[in-house]
């Protein structure tokens, strides 16, 4: 199906909820979907027979300057048809649904964008630092860290 | 009944017994890498197996954001250094997709073949590592005999024996060397019956396959969904090789057998499938490089790009089939001279998903199995 | 040693104030002297020789440097063991600690005793040889669990409770798979058995060609031998890519080199046994060794069976190299399963062909037939 297709398939669906379609400049081009319905738009998108995503390519974090954002990459193998996900994030607090329950691929990443940005994934089954010590302080890939100068007493 | 089972039952019907957490600490002879495992085990039986990782991150994404998308060439060497070339060309792919570069054709058959060559090496330490662990030395010493020629092919191009930094964006750095086709073609020739001799050796031996074959069964289904890629999802029975299903560079012109795990000595998806098909895509690594080396045309090896390189603002999302898995970049550009956000997605990070999942119930030894089975690395696992 | 102790004193004739019991320790201690630097010889040896056969296999040279062909290697390992640092855990058990080594080693060169290296050359003819030699090499396994738990540490706890598991269950099969020979000979004492070897070109008495039972339990006993020295293909405890090296992996310095040479140790008892039992032990071919006089006899027959004892130990160390490890679990089913019903329905074998042809083995009968 072409990208256009599985926006207004959502759109049929869920309404409001999907936003926009991203198609300029964007390889694969992203629909745009509100924080709360990721886990029903994961779960349609997953299981309704002519989208069949079952593979989640990737999930990463994204800092935009003035807000965050969670860009899925999907990918079906019967179907052969990719599309991204994004979801926009406000600066302070940003958290969502996960959607680990739907793709298990996506624990690892899940866990990886709280340990880089600070993104809370709601209901994940695992949400720890993965990549940095479990007491760092701080979102490492967020525009405005600051390095610190310590760690444990050691000068970094 | 499989070994499990008959665990679990014994384990049911025997005296109350203290559970055991030991750290299959960041040293460890067979966790490539610094992985550490904490386990918890009942005598030899794991319960829980839970991987810590992190041990090597050296925010690989963060500094991508500080240098120019040339610069960041060498730093995918140190990402999958066993597969440099493979990593330093998925870059380069990603970053000519976002700025819609055209390469030179010969460029793109040179890139083919020394990705491939470099499926080989790297196959050739998994199959070597994995056997080390399962307590065959020997063959380890032969793969590594046999990957000493194609590092001296690869210093023939670049001069470097392990972090290549070959590719660039647009092409390759320099045109092959004088002699180097035919070097390749006669140790093509030597390799070819050396994965015989192997199979030989090890593969079907008795005691080998029975440390392999129905442990940490994958069925395809969950290999999909989580996450697995590569050879590791292909030894489930999914044939899915980027390669062939989406094809990148001159691979469309390439005839080339997608190798999937038949289950032959167990269960579809167990570790001797798994490590089955990196066997045997070192046979089909080796035609590839020998059509590759017979269609490849004259002409440059570099496109013209500019010097200070600023592509249009965008987002890509490239993945390449790289010999632990897929590797995926999604790299995102706002019209200055440095990415604003790279994430590399690894085989091997993903692949850690399952871990937890696929070793209840096993012993200690088959951890080591999996391990080696799912032919992680860490520095792709932690960047 | 009491005749060895009045030949001598007849020898030297100033020696006749000395009272016998002076004698007899002086003899002892001398004996146990001679053989306690044999073994210590072999165990270096055997080190080097494991690791240019390992290079060989592998496609590359092994030690090299260190005198001609390397050969002093073991030398210089031996010297860089004692002089290196005697670190002991804190929170380990400090006796136990540096106990342990002790019983692997004593375990170990204990057994060298009963060894027949030659017509007349064994430290002690014991009467019970076979079942002392049983019997002393099981203190292994106390030293090895004692190493595992003072150690203080998980994997070496792993590794103490496999070695032991593994070691006292393959102890059946190796026992099991000697009866044979002890039952042809009618004796347990090895002097024996090799005794009862002989005749018929001093190569086809061997109790391997005896008949087909003691054939096989020949293989049987090689399986479970190599299982009983922790070799690869049953090299659990030690499992250098699991665990870490296994029970001596706080262990350091002299006090590992002991674990190290009791194993080489280990494998020249065992390979030693394999020899006297079955391989007609230091019968050399053609010659009647016992017709010889004294010296030729003596030089003769030890150089038969070491050579026939270091082919032993180079076969071992071959099957090392080139097979994987067996799992725990499929280890100890394959001794209990397999090993011991077979060492068993073999010994029966064994026993009714020896009541069904009065003791005679195959190659006895081919003789009797053809009238030699």
């Amino acid at each position: 199906m072409e990208p256009r297709d599985i926006f207004d398939a959502l759109k049929a669906r869920f309404g409001d909820a999907v936003v926009e379609l991203q198609g300029e400049g964007f390889r694969p081009p992203f629909v745009v979907v509100s924080p709360e319905s990721i886990l029903e738009v994961a779960r349609f998108l997953r299981d309704e027979p002519g989208l069949a995503f079952d593979s989640l390519m990737c999930l990463s974090g994204v800092d935009y300057k003035d807000r965050f954002a969670v860009a899925y990459h999907l990918h079906s193998l019967p179907a052969k048809h990719r599309i991204g996900i994004k979801v926009f994030l406000p600066k302070d607090a940003p958290s969502l649904p996960s959607v680990d329950a739907v793709w298990p691929a996506a624990n690892f990443m899940e866990r990886e964008a709280f340990d880089l940005f600070g993104i809370v994934f709601e209901g994940s089954k695992d949400l720890r630092r993965i990549l940095l010590p479990e007491d760092w302080e701080g979102h490492p890939l967020r525009k405005d860290y600051k390095y610190p100068d310590f760690y444990h007493g050691i000068k970094i | 009944m499989s070994a499990a089972e008959s665990n679990a039952r014994a384990r049911a019907e025997a005296l109350p017994t203290q559970e055991m957490t030991i750290n299959m600490g960041p040293q460890h002879p067979s966790t490539h890498g610094v992985l550490r495992v904490i386990l918890r085990t009942d005598g030899e039986v794991v319960s829980n197996a839970r991987p810590d990782v992190g041990y090597l991150h050296r925010g690989l994404e963060k500094i991508g954001e500080r240098v120019t998308y040339a610069q960041f060439m060498p730093f995918t060497d140190r990402l999958d250094y066993l597969a440099a070339m493979n990593c330093n060309c998925a870059w380069a792919w990603a970053v000519e997709k976002l700025a819609n570069i055209e390469v030179p054709e010969r460029a793109e058959y040179i890139r083919v073949i020394v990705c491939e060559l470099n499926r080989i090496s790297s196959h050739l330490i998994a199959f070597g590592s994995f056997t080390a662990d399962m307590g065959a030395f020997t063959p380890f010493l032969y793969s590594i005999r046999e990957r000493e020629r194609v590092n001296d092919l690869f210093e023939d191009i670049c001069g470097n024996r392990l972090t290549y930094n070959y590719a660039r964006i647009g092409g390759v750095s320099g045109d092959l060397p004088p002699g180097f086709i035919e070097k390749t073609k006669e140790f093509l020739d030597y390799f070819e019956p050396k994965i015989d001799e192997y199979n030989e050796l090890i593969s079907y031996n008795k005691i080998f396959v029975n440390r392999l074959a129905n442990v940490a069964v994958v069925s395809a289904a969950d290999a999909v969904a989580y996450g697995l890629t590569g050879p590791s999802l292909r030894g489930s029975g999914v044939a899915f090789d980027l390669r062939r299903d989406e094809p990148y560079s001159v691979y469309p012109k390439l005839d080339f057998k997608v190798c999937v795990g038949t289950g032959e000595r167990g269960t579809v998806g167990d570790c001797f499938d798994r490590y089955m098909v990196r066997i045997n895509e070192m046979r089909e690594s080796v035609k590839i490089v020998r059509q590759a080396i017979a269609q490849i045309p004259d002409g440059p090896v570099l496109a013209k790009v500019p010097r200070i390189f600023k592509p249009a603002a965008g987002e890509a999302y490239v993945r390449t089939e790289c010999p632990r898995g897929e590797t995926g970049i999604y790299v995102i550009s706002d019209g200055t001279a440095n990415p604003y956000r790279l994430k590399i997605r690894t085989g091997s990070f993903v692949s850690m998903n399952i871990f937890e999942t696929v070793t209840k119930g096993l012993m200690i030894a088959d951890i080591v199995a999996v391990i080696g089975s799912l032919d992680i690395i860490l520095p792709e696992i932690d960047r | 040693m009491e005749t060895l102790a009045i030949s001598l004193v007849n020898a030297v004739p100033v020696l006749g104030g000395v009272p016998m019991w002076a004698m007899t320790t002086v003899v002892m201690v001398a004996v146990a002297a001679v053989v306690l630097v044999f073994a210590l010889t072999f165990e270096g040896l055997g080190s080097y020789m494991l690791r240019k056969v390992a290079g060989d296999i592998q496609a590359r040279i092994g030690p090299n440097r260190v005198g001609p062909y390397g050969i002093l290697q073991f030398l210089a390992d031996g010297v860089k063991l004692i002089l290196k640092e005697d670190i002991i855990p804190a929170k380990a058990d400090q006796f136990l600690f540096k106990l342990a080594p002790y019983f692997v080693f004593v375990g170990s060169f204990a057994a060298f005793v009963v060894v027949p290296f030659g017509v007349g050359l064994i430290a002690s003819d014991l009467n019970i040889g076979v079942y002392y030699v049983m019997a002393i090499t099981s203190l292994v396994v106390i030293g090895v669990m004692l190493a595992g738990w003072a150690s203080n540490n998980k994997w070496a706890l792993l590794g103490g409770m496999r070695a032991a598991a593994q070691i006292v269950s393959y102890e059946v099969p190796v026992g099991m798979a000697l009866m044979p020979a002890v039952l042809i000979a009618g004796s347990l004492s090895l002097q024996d058995i090799v005794r009862s070897q002989g005749g018929l070109f001093g190569v086809f008495g061997w109790n391997l060609f005896h008949n087909p039972f003691t054939f096989f339990s020949f293989l049987l006993y090689f399986t479970a031998a190599q299982a009983e020295t922790n070799q690869t293909p049953f090299d659990l405890p030690e499992a250098e890519s699991e665990l870490v090296s296994g029970y001596n992996v706080e262990y350091s310095g002299i006090r590992f080199a002991m674990f190290f040479m009791a194993e080489f140790g280990d494998m020249f008892v065992v390979a030693a046994l394999a020899t006297a039992c079955f391989l007609g032990g230091w019968h050399v071919p053609y010659f009647n060794a016992q017709a010889l006089p004294p010296l030729w006899g003596n030089i003769l027959s030890l150089c038969v069976f070491l050579a026939k004892a270091l082919g032993m130990v180079l076969l071992m160390m071959w099957v090392r190299w080139t097979l994987p490890r067996l799992r725990v679990d499929q280890l100890m089913r394959m001794a209990w399963k397999y090993l011991i019903p077979l060492t068993f329905v073999n010994l029966l074998g064994v026993s009714l062909w020896l009541l069904l042809f009065n003791g005679k083995g195959i190659p006895q009968m081919i003789a009797g037939m053809i009238g030699r």
